[in-house]
């Protein structure tokens, strides 16, 4: 399956990248195991997506739980939690 | 209601006037206007820039207005936010709601801003005298949305 990834502010600085299009392995089904999958590339992802960093998700430009089901070609994004206003 | 994410400036009294424009039913405005410190976390200040989610920023923040409008008594509701470089003293966000009544009405714009805080995907990162650095989500807005939740 194809997802399109973004990532935001401190994050798509430490990875270097805002936006990548991702095929995924058929046995990941969620949002959660997406993380744990560009986690294992290891260095500044192993590192900026670890289980404890405070990230949040929004899938289809909407706030989303890690265990939401991804689909084709869905927006899939991460970031740090919001500080706007 | 209208929401709008944009770079220039925007003008309390121009906003306010085009909101209650031919609405004679209007008897309350409540304004939140959120400005830029020179102080953060001890430190000095001397510019912030905003990113934001283009497409997800303009939906939520149309989610967080429809929320309020399901809630509370409202004739309309508005929200600027503006993004890019920024020094202090200069607005930031502007939220604003008209209703018959003033109690409507502050604790509309209230809610706004809480969820908007919370909610709608901008980020701040600020230049110190010790470089830039990301401003932290605080755990005292998370604590704002909280009452919110409560039954009314």
């Amino acid at each position: 399956m194809q997802i399109q990834l973004k990532f935001f502010a401190s994050l798509r600085e430490v990875l270097g990248t805002g936006h990548e299009s991702l095929t995924v392995p058929s046995d990941i089904k969620t949002a959660a195991q997406v993380r744990e999958f560009l986690r294992a590339r290891g260095g500044v992802w192993a590192e900026a997506l670890a289980e404890g960093k405070a990230l949040r998700i929004a899938c289809n430009q909407e706030m989303a739980d890690p265990s939401i089901l991804i689909t084709e070609n869905c927006e899939l994004a991460f970031f740090p939690p919001v500080t706007g206003g | 209601m209208v929401v709008r994410v944009q770079t220039e400036d925007f003008d309390l009294t121009t906003e306010v006037a085009q909101l209650r424009k031919d609405s004679p039913k209007v008897g309350a405005v409540v304004t939140f206007v959120g400005t830029v410190r020179d102080l953060n976390e001890g430190e000095h200040v001397a510019e912030m820039a905003l990113e934001h989610y283009p497409g997800m920023t303009e939906k939520s923040l149309q989610d967080i207005l429809v929320q309020a409008k399901s809630r509370w008594d409202l004739f309309d509701a508005l929200v600027i936010h503006r993004v890019g470089p920024l020094q202090p003293l200069e607005q930031i966000v502007l939220v604003a709601v008209t209703s018959a009544h003033r109690g409507e009405a502050f604790q509309a714009c209230e809610f706004i801003i809480d969820y908007l805080k919370t909610e709608a995907p901008f980020w701040k990162k600020e230049q110190t005298p010790t470089g830039a650095r990301w401003v932290d989500a605080r755990v005292t807005d998370d604590e704002a949305l909280k009452k919110w939740s409560l039954p009314r």
